[in-house]
């Protein structure tokens, strides 16, 4: 019978319900049926196995910001590419940003993706509405309607909403259909560069975004959010100043929720120096490696170690309650570039765990709360139905993700299942790669055949 | 009669050779040391004997094919590389495109491709956006020099500041040069950081605050030479010993980064009775091309203290060594 | 590894005292005469030369010194080159050329000398002293004074070394895996 499985031995880490312990999970008619640490599970005759022992066993990760391009990109992404990239990053719902062409901005775009996620996509896909028509910033979408149609938040990604009163119109309406308002909180006025001002940007020559760019616009949006009531989540928060503004927010009892990216845990600007000789004296006379990699220009901006530090930190003490991609897959044409032309955006999904992972293994992040970040904390956040996503409890739905906590592996972009191969980690090494995903009960992606045991 | 002695094994030693690796790019200063500087600037002198000749033309690069692709307007560094590459009796291909900001028409990695297939040996590269000559560099076999790069590299432009103050005071180490204006979007000011400090000058930035880029300090890494700020230019110029003017952008003041041009001028411009507060053997420099009366007075550009000229002869001597450096074929090892 | 002495620094300045006056008996005294030394060696030697000269003839012929690195055509090696000052004392034109060097092997550098010196104008004559000939010339090419003969393998490594650039004057063969 298919969307049943059984997967034995694992390490279960399941935050939401408090475990993290060796045992077996049964998957019965696509949903959690059993998970037992004690001694043993029987499943029905020919139920398949997974063979989990030395792996780790969580609900599959959730993703509240990527970018599936679809449609009007496809040259970049597809629903069908990226869900199977998600796949294999062991995501199992992702939440795709609208910044499509035509917009998320109406019911028939809303249905489009949902038809062609059915039909093609290998992880559940939940739209995020756009807040104005065409994200232009003037008018408000039919936010009900939209809601109605699924989207599980609205958002003008890549775009802030500068406009302040029709922020808070947002935020009023979208509080009464209990769903969040995602901002990317970025001051244009003040943002007019292409990579986070400080050392490296004055050593390069390039325009900097300054951190207090960011920190303005989400000191603005929590004074909203307190004005209105509504949900506001900012988006890829990348500075210390918003982490410290969202820390005083929810010590106020605020609906202020956060994400963070991988990439803004993990790497810092000095990354778009390459090797080129910051510190003097270097000679190679060569190309300086990889300076001015336009695979590292992401918005916003990779920031500085302080900034980066004070990101992981209020990701384990929980100010932060997200881990999310921002996958933004570009062709390579987009990025062979002058850096200054170059699209902004990594393609996230296939390095998102390898990457973050390193936090648990340099010991600044527990295993069980990292997962945490991974699942239940944004499932909390746009599961509005209590669908039970990003849990592995009896009656949720069976979406798993088993990973390797220490195998090694070399990045290599060009094997990627994503269209976009920018990523700045291409030949970097990671510790820690996913096994297998499972969405629903049936298996999405398997990158071991050893996992497959045959069911008695 | 012959005799047997044991000696030391060593390379023969010969003046003809540099004691640094066989460079393929200049990209920039930052990664010149202090001896390839120096070697730089000797081979440069010695280029100036042959811009002394009656004729001045010598077959070092025959068959060697330089290309100019400048994607921005400038009339003295791609004359000035042309003139060094014919007198090195190169063939020299003048580009000129002015697409370079939009992504319309042939993107740079392709033109760079097709120069490289119709067998270029060195491209120099004139770009309004910093870092293109790495992209070059990176995507290309082809030797690239580096023409200048939006605001962040002109290391021919620093080599050839070097060599005039060279000529002057006889060293670099040791001077106090201080670089006024709009430090934030030039390009001349970060590569005569990394090149003075690397061989031991003491260098200060000195404009408005607006036009000050963030973490200077942080941003140039460690060198002999030291590095400050300062906004106030009569304390800037205290001690020094030569004045670095820069090119101040009128699209500056609609950017809001400045209240007025006749603000900066109260403020900034180098002037003969500002310069009462440098040493009495201080002299002045531009690279050009100069904002008469506004950055720098007419008196002093064109007066005794002014280096302009200097720099402008120099330009072609150190770029003749900089295409010797990299496109000759060199001497037996 | 070793190396075979093959000149003192006694044999040496006999060698270049005969040499003087051979060039000295071949130019009507030094008339007209211009030493042009080929960098590094040929400078110093060149020096020696017109200095022998005036002690016998009572004046000294002028000094000039060529980098010959604009106009070689050796190959490439893995450092950068640098060029070191050319400077010919006044006008070629018409002049008694005398290029010195140190040791005269293939016979590429001399072509890469004349060459330069064909572009400072056009002498009268241009002749070539060495300090040392150890044959396997690829060019036809010929000293017109020298120093000493010294017949090599073509893998041997003749060394010179002078005071002013060396500390010490020795002409000497290194021995490859000498016991």
């Amino acid at each position: 019978m298919s969307a049943s499985l059984l997967i034995r031995g694992g390490r279960i880490v399941d935050p939401a319900n408090g475990i993290d312990a060796v045992g077996d999970l049964l998957v019965r008619d696509g949903r959690v049926a059993a998970v037992d640490t004690s001694g043993g599970l029987n499943a029905p005759e020919g139920t398949p196995e997974l063979d989990a022992r030395g792996l780790v066993v969580a609900p599959g990760f959730v993703d509240l910001h990527c970018h599936l391009r679809e449609p009007g990109f496809e040259e970049k992404e597809t629903i069908a590419t990226g869900t199977r990239a998600a796949a294999r990053g062991g995501f199992t719902t992702v939440c795709c940003m609208p910044n499509t062409h035509p917009a998320i901005d109406t019911r028939a775009t809303v249905e489009f993706i949902l038809g062609q996620a059915r039909a093609e996509g290998a992880v559940r896909v939940l739209p995020v509405g756009a807040v104005t028509i065409e994200r232009a910033g003037r008018e408000l979408v039919d936010m009900s309607e939209l809601a109605e149609a699924g989207v599980v938040a609205f958002s003008d990604d890549g775009m802030p909403v500068a406009d302040a009163h029709l922020m808070r119109s947002a935020l009023a309406l979208s509080r009464v259909l209990g769903l969040p308002v995602m901002d990317h909180c970025e001051d244009q006025s003040l943002a007019r560069g292409v990579m986070h001002e400080g050392r490296v940007a004055t050593a390069l020559g390039l325009g900097g975004n300054p951190a207090a760019a960011e920190d303005t616009m989400v000191a603005r949006d929590i004074f909203l959010a307190e004005l209105t009531g509504g949900h506001v989540h900012i988006a890829h928060l990348s500075t210390k100043g918003a982490v410290d503004l969202v820390r005083q927010a929810k010590e106020r009892g605020l609906a202020v929720t956060a994400e963070v990216t991988p990439h803004h845990l993990t790497l810092t600007d000095e990354t778009i120096a390459g090797r080129k000789g910051l510190d003097g004296g270097r000679h190679d006379g060569l190309a300086a490696g990889n300076a001015y990699d336009s695979n590292a220009k992401v918005n916003p901006p990779l920031r500085s170690q302080d900034h980066v530090d004070a990101l992981v930190a209020g990701l384990r003490n929980g100010v932060i309650d997200a881990i999310a991609t921002d996958h933004a897959p570009h062709t390579v044409v987009d990025k062979l570039c002058e850096f200054d032309l170059a699209e902004f955006g990594i393609s996230g999904f296939e390095t998102a765990l390898g990457n973050v992972l390193a936090l648990v293994h340099d010991g600044r992040i527990g295993l069980p709360a990292l997962v945490e970040r991974l699942t239940w904390g944004p499932a909390r956040i746009i599961d509005v139905g209590r669908t039970g996503i990003g849990t592995l409890g009896v009656g949720a739905p069976g979406d798993v993700v088993l990973f390797d906590l220490d195998q090694e592996w070399v990045v290599d972009a060009e094997s990627f299942a994503s269209k976009g191969k920018n990523t700045p980690l291409d030949g970097r090494r990671l510790k820690g790669q996913v096994v297998a995903t499972v969405v629903g009960g049936s298996v999405a992606h398997a990158a071991r055949d050893t996992v497959m045991a045959h069911g008695r | 009669m012959a005799v047997s002695r044991v000696v030391e094994e060593r390379p023969a030693p010969s003046e003809l050779l540099g004691t640094e690796p066989r460079r393929q790019h200049v990209l920039d200063l930052d990664d010149f040391s202090a001896a390839e500087i120096e070697q730089t600037l000797e081979t440069a002198d010695a280029m100036a004997e042959v811009l002394g000749r009656q004729i001045r033309k010598v077959p070092t690069l025959r068959g060697r094919t330089i290309v100019t692709l400048f994607y921005e307007p400038s009339t003295r560094t791609r004359a000035s590389f042309e003139q060094a590459g014919k007198i090195l009796s190169a063939d020299v291909i003048n580009l000129t495109s002015s697409e370079s900001s939009s992504r319309k028409g042939e993107s740079l990695v392709d033109t760079a491709r097709t120069l490289e297939a119709m067998g270029a040996d060195i491209i120099v590269l004139r770009h309004s956006m910093s870092g293109a000559p790495y992209l070059v560099a990176r995507h290309t076999s082809i030797s690239v020099i580096n023409a200048g790069d939006g605001w962040h590299a002109h290391p021919t432009q620093a080599l050839l500041d070097l060599h005039t103050i060279k000529q002057r005071f006889k060293r670099i180490q040791g001077l106090k040069v201080v670089i006024v204006g709009d430090i934030l979007h030039s390009r001349v000011a970060r590569s005569n950081v990394w090149g003075l400090r690397t061989m031991g000058a003491d260098v200060t930035l000195c404009g408005p605050p607006t036009l000050l880029p963030t973490d200077v300090l942080e941003a140039f890494g460690k060198a002999p030479g030291g590095l400050a700020i300062e906004t106030d230019l009569d304390t800037a110029l205290d001690g020094a010993d030569v004045v670095m003017a820069l090119r101040i952008q009128h699209e500056r003041q609609t950017a809001g980064l400045l209240p007025s041009v006749r603000e900066y001028i109260r403020c900034y411009q180098v002037n003969e009775e500002r310069m009462g507060r440098a040493k009495e053997t201080a002299l002045v420099m531009h690279p050009g091309p100069m904002n008469d009366g506004v950055e720098i007075s007419h008196g002093l550009a064109h007066g005794a203290r002014s280096l302009v000229e200097s720099q402008v002869t120099n330009g072609v001597a150190v770029r003749m060594a900089l295409l010797y450096m990299l496109a000759s074929p060199g001497v037996e090892s | 590894m070793r190396e075979k002495v093959i000149m003192t620094a006694d044999e040496i300045r006999r060698a270049l005292v005969r040499v003087a006056h051979e060039v000295a008996e071949r130019n009507r005294g030094g008339q007209d005469l211009l030493f042009v030394g080929i960098r590094t060696r040929g400078v110093p030697i060149a020096r020696r030369l017109a200095s022998y000269i005036s002690d016998f003839e009572g004046i000294e012929p002028p000094t000039g010194s060529l980098d010959i690195g604009l106009y070689r055509d050796d190959v490439t090696s893995g450092v950068n080159p640098v060029l070191r000052q050319t400077d010919i004392p006044g006008n070629v034109n018409g002049k008694r050329v005398v290029l010195v060097d140190d040791v005269l092997f293939t016979g590429r550098s001399l072509r890469a000398a004349m060459d330069a010196v064909m572009d400072f104008g056009r002498p009268a004559q241009i002749q070539l002293a060495v300090l040392v000939d150890r044959g396997h010339r690829e060019l036809p090419v010929r000293a017109d004074y020298v120093g000493k003969n010294i017949p090599t393998s073509r893998s041997e490594e003749v060394r010179v070394r002078l005071r002013e650039t060396d500390g010490e004057d020795l002409v000497a063969i290194l021995e490859q895996g000498a016991e």
